[in-house]
């Protein structure tokens, strides 16, 4: 996480992190100066504040846990099994620890435990590489498919698939509800033939999405040998978080300001030259609020649709830890989180940044 | 001052031959529809306006000053009567009748220049690109607009806007220019001032212009002619009151002639009544 951290400070559009930047430049007044040292400061003591009251209440429940199991020992087996149970709790023994919310230490180290776990996958797959180089080229010599690395994927692998799915999904949903969008926003009749397939089509659920795909993709992979999960999710997720772009396209498209159309007839405009020129320019504002709602829907409908899918990404991680339940199983899951949390935050402030350089009128960043 | 004389329609008189008159109106009609019945804006409006004259029209809000304005740009429907540019009847909107809008409708996300050259490449086509850029620069220029030709429009003030907005009406080169209270709502200084370059244009261009403003002022100051309307429903002109100052006019000229409170006091009585 520290890493993430630092790079994000080397990023202008961050307006969070403007106090930071500000406190170095020099050309800022002295009332600039403290006011930015103040935000800083509260950002940092409500963070603290987090932390402490989070590491308060894993240690409530730690306690509470802990309890239940000597007690559960004290009355099952006798005072022997107790005084045995709390000295290996004490011990720090991973067998017997109270399994429950992790703390932030407990986090922090899974975090470099993934991240070192991440080295070790990473030089096993480079040592693997360069073992097979030899065989590869034969066998690609003689025409045969040369042998891959299909070993276990590192979380950073994990979280790359994960903004990969995203990125697939939103593409799509760009490419299919914008032109979409465009046509029924400049047609008021296609505009009420497509409304009840909107309205019927938006609030259906992330799931039921997963399996229409499903039931559609297995059909065409018939025959292919090859993984499916990874398009079945970009699909799924596409399609679920494609709507707000649609119903923003078409109502930013349907509501151009008059005097611009008036303009348009005045110097008689062609359509094509009425379309570019005049109504998408004026209604990229809208669409681009509509592809950053999506951006953040399909980021969190994500996780649920990974986990179906069997996708390796972040969902399903965060799955397979929960079934797996090691002893830092609980402690990965609230790393996943985080990651999750932030990325997010990071895939929200890239949209503003795009939508703040193709838009005409800026939007102040929530 | 022959007043008396101008409230009747010109042609009845028989002094002007047709081939002078650019526009048109006769017998213009506009009904709008309501759930209570048909309101009638307009009813039996006559009007004649020559080449290369300037006609400012007068009257109170709502009698349909906008209304007449925009069935002459070809935004709004005739629902009677006949509106004809030099004998041709008008079928919708096109650049032979240029418009400057109440509000400067720019494009705010195009530069100065890119506004006006929006206009220039649909009049100009056959014109290269170099040529279209001259005229486009040459209009900013007239209007002092010279070191803001790439600048977005939203970045302008409102009167540089308006500004813009003149350069774009007159790089097309209408044969009629129509102005709907172009400069309603500019404070009285920048008013002042896009008044003097409207005209400094006018004067080299000579576009018959027709121009509604709320200012009677403005009216006398640009007008050979103020057009009077009386208040809807079924409105149709009141009053017409030549204004005989010579031209070039500067403002100064203007207020200091003896003619020019009579004139206001005309165009005040005929608001008043």
């Amino acid at each position: 996480m520290e890493q993430e951290i630092t790079l994000k400070k080397e990023s202008q559009p961050l307006a969070f992190l403007k106090p930071l930047v500000v406190k170095f430049t020099p050309k800022f007044q002295k009332g600039d100066i403290i006011s930015s040292l103040k935000k800083t400061g509260i950002t940092i003591v409500s963070i603290l504040l987090f932390l402490g009251l989070w590491h308060l209440g894993s240690k409530a429940l730690y306690n509470k846990e802990a309890a239940y199991k000597i007690e559960k020992a004290l009355t099952e087996q006798g005072q022997a099994a107790a005084d045995a149970e709390r000295a290996c709790i004490a011990s720090g023994d991973s067998s017997c620890q109270p399994n429950t919310l992790p703390s932030p230490a407990q986090v922090w180290s899974s975090l470099q435990a993934l991240i070192a776990d991440h080295k070790v996958i990473t030089a096993d797959k480079a040592a693997f590489v360069e073992k097979m180089a030899e065989t590869n080229i034969k066998l690609v010599e003689q025409g045969k498919d040369a042998i891959v690395y299909t070993g276990r994927a590192s979380f950073v692998d994990i979280v790359l698939t994960s903004i990969k799915t995203v990125f697939a999904g939103f593409l799509l949903a760009l490419l299919i509800a914008v032109p979409i969008g465009v046509i029924i926003g400049l047609s008021p009749s296609l505009r009420s033939a497509f409304n009840w397939f909107i309205q019927v089509f938006k609030p259906v659920s992330p799931v039921v999405w997963y399996l229409l795909v499903f039931m559609i993709v297995k059909t065409l992979y018939i025959g292919d040998s090859s993984d499916n999960a990874f398009v079945i999710s970009f699909i799924s997720v596409g399609l679920c978080a494609m709507w707000a772009t649609l119903v923003n396209t078409a109502m930013g498209v349907s509501s151009v300001d008059k005097d611009y159309i008036n303009v348009a007839k005045v110097l008689k405009l062609g359509t094509f030259q009425k379309v570019f020129k005049v109504i998408l320019p004026s209604s990229l504002p809208l669409i681009f609020t509509g592809l950053r709602i999506t951006l953040s829907v399909a980021w969190m409908v994500l996780i649920a649709i990974e986990l179906l899918a069997q996708s390796q990404g972040l969902g399903l991680f965060v799955w397979e830890e929960f079934q797996n339940g090691a002893n830092d199983s609980n402690a990965k899951i609230i790393v996943a989180m985080f990651i999750i949390g932030i990325i997010g935050f990071l895939l929200d402030r890239l949209m503003l940044t795009v939508q703040n350089m193709v838009s005409f009128n800026k939007n102040e960043g929530v | 001052m022959s007043t008396a004389s101008m409230t009747k329609p010109i042609t009845e008189n028989g002094i002007l031959f047709p081939s002078k008159v650019m526009l048109d109106l006769s017998k213009l009609k506009k009904v709008y529809s309501t759930p209570k019945g048909d309101y009638v804006v307009l009813e039996d409006l006559n009007l004649q306006i020559m080449k290369e004259e300037f006609v400012t029209i007068i009257g109170h809000s709502g009698c349909g000053k906008t209304t007449m304005l925009s069935m002459i740009a070809g935004l709004n429907p005739i629902s009677g009567g006949n509106i004809a540019v030099l004998g041709n009847p008008v079928k919708g909107p096109g650049p032979d009748r240029g418009v400057i809008f109440q509000s400067p409708s720019l494009m705010p996300w195009m530069t100065a220049l890119e506004n006006v050259l929006l206009g220039v490449n649909q009049v100009f086509p056959h014109a290269t690109k170099a040529q279209r850029k001259d005229i486009a620069k040459y209009y900013l220029h007239k209007v002092g607009l010279d070191g803001a030709f790439d600048k977005k429009a939203i970045e302008l003030s409102q009167g540089m806007q308006q500004r813009v907005g003149i350069a774009r009406a007159f790089a097309i080169k209408p044969k009629v220019l129509l102005l709907d209270e172009p400069f309603g709502m500019l404070d009285s200084l920048t008013r002042g001032e896009l008044q003097d370059i409207l005209i400094e244009i006018w004067n080299k261009e000579k576009i018959t212009a027709v121009m509604i403003t709320h200012d009677v002022d403005e009216a006398i100051f640009l007008a050979d002619r103020v057009v009077m309307m009386t208040s809807g429903p079924r409105a149709k002109i009141g009053d017409i009151l030549d204004i005989e100052f010579e031209r070039p006019r500067t403002r100064k000229s203007v207020l200091e002639h003896d003619d020019y409170y009579t004139y206001r006091k005309h165009l005040i009585d005929f608001l008043e009544h």
